[in-house]
């Protein structure tokens, strides 16, 4: 039983973890900059506008998934190309469709997402006036 | 009307509450479908993934003939699992084409003298590059492509051994 105890933690030290990434190194792209501040500067808020496929809460520029690294690389590929992130991010929602974009476009379903905040908000100043006004009276 | 009015914070609290508990307490678990299915095959082509193994292209896939696109990859493990499933599809004479994700030859040769070869050519793509031009948003994941290269179907996650016949009435449409 002692003798078990070296062997256990040698066999624990070696032993590979199970994890669904390949061994392969990140893309070039992936974790590099682009040289160019400007085009760097575009590439990065469109990549944060970008979700993950993989772990779906995050955009591809938080996350440490192989796929949104490769999907860094491949944003930052196409911006130095001279390509228009609008372009580039009709191209991925012509692929996942618009679940893949952070910025919802206004479209017949999504237009209570842009129309009701200015609606409440206009009813708040409505019933906040409407105080003031019977406060100012002395009612 | 005033005294319903001024219960009508704490009921859209209440709405609101109800809506975010939802989501927290049963988190949306969900697989996100290419677009794709229904439009031809984006135009690619991929170098051999092994050596001795022609590469595949979309030129390739536009033979006339219903063809399987399989993405995978050495380093997943449902992949190992769905492998006697395309064995015995390829078996059956149905022509298997892989997407190799990400790989090294070393180790996909090690997979296939493991797995078993069903695949007729294996394209290497190693920043997942054609992945992403499929809309597949993982491995492994398998394209049902008609003879003019019109993709027809996509399966996500592994073909288990229940899902062969679906997959083989799929292959009879798309002739």
């Amino acid at each position: 039983m002692r003798r078990a105890i070296p062997f256990a933690a040698v066999a624990l030290i070696v032993a590979a973890p199970l994890r669904a990434d390949s061994l392969m190194p990140a893309a070039k792209y992936a974790n590099e900059q682009l040289a160019d501040p400007a085009q760097e500067h575009q590439a990065k808020a469109l990549m944060e506008t970008i979700r993950c496929l993989v772990c779906q809460g995050q955009s591809i520029a938080d996350s440490n998934a192989e796929m949104a690294g490769d999907m860094r690389a491949l944003i930052r590929t196409r911006i130095a190309a001279g390509e228009k992130p609008e372009a580039i991010r009709a191209w991925l929602i012509e692929r996942y469709g618009d679940w893949v974009s952070f910025k919802p476009p206004l479209d017949g379903l999504t237009w209570p997402l842009y129309l009701l905040p200015i609606l409440f908000l206009g009813l708040g100043i409505w019933i906040v006036s409407g105080r003031l006004k019977r406060r100012r009276t002395g009612r | 009307m005033r005294k319903l009015l001024i219960w009508l914070p704490l009921a859209m609290f209440l709405i609101f509450l109800v809506v975010f508990a939802g989501g927290l307490i049963r988190p949306e678990s969900k697989t996100i479908p290419s677009k794709l299915v229904g439009k031809p095959m984006p135009r690619f082509a991929l170098g051999p993934a092994l050596p001795g193994k022609p590469g595949l292209s979309s030129a390739e896939l536009m033979n006339g003939q219903p063809h399987l696109v399989n993405v995978f990859a050495s380093w997943c493990i449902p992949c190992i699992a769905e492998a006697p499933q395309l064995r015995q599809l390829a078996a059956a004479g149905v022509p298997v084409y892989g997407i190799a994700i990400r790989d090294r030859p070393e180790d996909l040769a090690r997979f296939i003298e493991r797995n078993g070869d069903p695949f007729r050519a294996i394209g290497g793509d190693p920043n997942s590059s054609v992945q992403i031009a499929l809309g597949s948003s993982g491995v492994p994941e398998t394209f049902i492509v008609d003879g003019k290269g019109i993709i027809r179907q996509q399966h996500i996650g592994g073909i288990n051994p229940e899902d062969l016949p679906g997959i083989m009435s799929a292959l009879g449409e798309a002739k």
